[in-house]
């Protein structure tokens, strides 16, 4: 090499190294472009909406005046479309994960089932709906309740749960299952007693990340025909009489946080607008708190957990 | 163990096995019960796969004994809901696609851009708080994104290209594209940190910089968990929903401008089920076969991502 290719290359790099800069801010832009939407979207929501958050609007049904209409029903129904999803969704996710994960000998039923976890996770969401139109709501004769809103998102959810039940399980070193089975223990005896409670924070992070998610579907509880005006609260599960617990609410019409949203949205008034931007606010405070606990619970388990 | 001393060690009973050791046939039935019922769990997702065909297929094929199948691929027209009801899917396919289309000029750049920018530049304390946040956005519901496609986007188009239409399907697809930016990005992040350590140390000892290791070493290695995030895109934004329901517009319109408006097919589900349509008619069973055509078009996007992680998976 003679001297004079030094100034060459000292260019080249220079260039080089200019078009890293470059790529840098770019990526911090694109970055910035995520973060910003985000803002930008709750800031306007909290703006616009401000006024109708009071607590009235928490405890109003909705109504043809957008003044006095509220979120009573939709909160309510949420919470009841919830209360279902996680009852069939978490036993049968668990279950599942855990029989992938320490029961099934590799053969072509567990491959099977593999697969088609995998493929129902990329099912839109409104095929559920229709799925559940078709078996839910007709087929087994639900109607269009609480019980077949809250079994389609038990569906829907059902693949999250499943694969982060798996994944905590799998991080659970061998050696654990091999000293509970040195000690004589059976196979139910060493999942019960150990896989479950070890796996627990990275399940509770899956089916926290998964019931967010199911609040804020929309599409597949329009599909099964819910009501977007309902101006009455289910049966309460409580009662006065033996056996104080009814079921009446199951079969009860709903509607959702997400749909009422959706109705006011596409109302032409700049009032109904205001009340959507309320309505969604809340929604997004409710997914943002639960996603901000699966987080945490996910932060400080693999700051604590050493095995 | 509860022999007081060791005096009477001499004078020990028979050996007997603890009665709790022996073969217990209600524990071996209960092993088995739980197994059966863990294996019961397990498929009920394959159920839920057949149930979702059955549905599907059954109530189409009603559907295609009205509509000649022929017809449905081929008609310009979709006006179930018309007294003179023309069923051809291509303008709402066209929806779906021109929308499909926008979302993913917007979501592949950015998610590449955040990926390879997360995976290669950024200190491990700013990926750290950015990944949360990234995951947060993609939590957001969408039917939140719709109405933010609705009041703030499509204003600030119109403000841009002036005689835009309220609804569109260009601000509808911004916004999906926005939306589903953290799907690609955090897979195709994935990807390329899987890449072993060796090989930029390898590019970085030839004098490569940044920029050059990732487009020419690292991202090459990862292509096919890349293209598998990209694949997952394009099926997250054919099947989106709401957003499109919201923003871009319910009138079928076979056109392939994004500044028009348009229905999709997802759209026009949600726009038969707000209706009131008896269970059984034509139109109940035209959401199904608008269903069958989404589901179609979703799985085979979804077989070739599985094609191409197999396919171009690099051994290291």
């Amino acid at each position: 090499m003679n001297s004079a290719d030094i100034p060459v290359i000292r260019k080249i790099i220079q260039r080089n190294k200019r078009w890293d800069l470059i790529f840098a801010i770019a990526g911090f832009l694109a970055l910035l472009l995520g973060v910003l939407t985000f803002l930008a979207l709750f800031v306007q929501m909290a703006y616009t909406g401000w006024e109708r958050l009071t607590p009235e609007f928490f405890t109003n049904f909705p109504s043809r005046r957008a003044a006095q209409a509220g979120i009573l029903s939709a909160w309510v129904g949420s919470l009841l479309v919830m209360l279902v999803t996680a009852l069939s969704a978490v036993p049968l996710g668990v279950a599942a994960g855990i029989y992938l994960e320490e029961y099934a000998s590799k053969n072509l039923v567990t491959d099977i089932i593999e697969i088609n976890v995998t493929n129902l996770a990329g099912v839109p969401s409104i095929v559920y709906g229709l799925l559940a139109l078709g078996v839910f709501v007709y087929g087994f004769g639900f109607g269009q309740s609480i019980l077949s809103a809250g079994l389609t998102l038990g569906l829907l959810i059902l693949p999250v749960v499943i694969v982060a039940t798996r994944e905590a399980i799998r991080s659970i070193p061998l050696h654990i299952r091999e000293a509970a089975y040195g000690l004589g223990a059976t196979r139910w005896q060493v999942t019960r007693d150990h896989i479950v409670p070890y796996s627990l924070p990275g399940i509770l992070t899956g089916v926290i990340i998964g019931m967010s998610r199911a609040i804020g579907e929309t599409a597949p509880i329009i599909t099964i025909g819910a009501l977007t005006f309902i101006a009455f609260l289910p049966a309460s599960p409580v009662g006065p009489e033996f056996p104080w617990l009814s079921f009446e609410w199951l079969k009860s019409g709903f509607t959702v946080m997400p749909i009422q949203m959706f109705n006011w949205t596409s109302r032409p008034e700049e009032a109904f607008q205001q009340n959507a931007a309320a309505a969604g606010f809340i929604l997004v405070l409710m997914t943002l708190a639960m996603n901000a606990t699966a987080i945490w619970i996910r932060y400080h388990v693999r700051k604590d957990i050493k095995w | 163990m509860n022999t007081p001393s060791s005096a009477s060690a001499a004078s020990l009973p028979p050996l007997v096995v603890s009665d709790r050791l022996a073969k217990k046939a209600l524990r071996h039935f209960k092993e088995r019960f739980i197994e059966m019922l863990l294996f019961g769990a397990a498929s009920v997702s394959v159920l839920t796969t057949v149930g979702i065909i059955w549905v599907l297929v059954s109530e189409s094929y009603h559907f295609f004994e009205t509509v000649p199948l022929w017809s449905f691929l081929t008609d310009t027209m979709w006006t179930p809901l018309f007294a003179d009801p023309h069923y051809g899917i291509l303008p709402l396919l066209a929806g779906t696609l021109t929308t499909s289309l926008v979302a993913l000029i917007v979501a592949i750049p950015l998610g590449t851009t955040i990926a390879i920018y997360l995976s290669e530049f950024a200190r491990p304390a700013v990926r750290e708080i950015v990944k949360p946040f990234l995951e947060l956005l993609g939590g957001i519901p969408t039917i939140v994104y719709g109405y933010f496609a609705l009041t703030v986007v499509i204003p600030m188009l119109q403000l841009l290209i002036p005689g835009l239409s309220g609804f569109n399907m260009l601000g509808a697809g911004i916004v999906m594209g926005i939306a589903i930016i953290p799907y690609v990005s955090s897979l195709a992040e994935d990807a390329m940190r899987a890449v072993p350590m060796n090989m930029r140390e390898g590019s970085y000892a030839m004098g490569g910089t940044k920029l050059q290791t990732a487009l020419r070493v690292v991202m090459p290695a990862a292509l096919s968990g890349i293209l598998s995030a990209y694949i997952l895109g394009i099926s997250r934004a054919v099947g989106e929903t709401m957003i499109v329901a919201v923003a871009a517009g319910m009138q079928p319109n076979f056109t392939l401008n994004p500044l028009e408006s348009a229905q999709t097919i997802s759209a026009y589900i949600v726009q038969v089920a707000l209706g009131d349509l008896p269970h059984g008619s034509i139109g109940y069973q035209s959401i199904f076969a608008a269903g069958l055509s989404l589901m179609l078009m979703t799985l085979s996007l979804n077989l070739v991502g599985h094609v191409l992680r197999r396919r171009y998976r690099e051994a290291y």
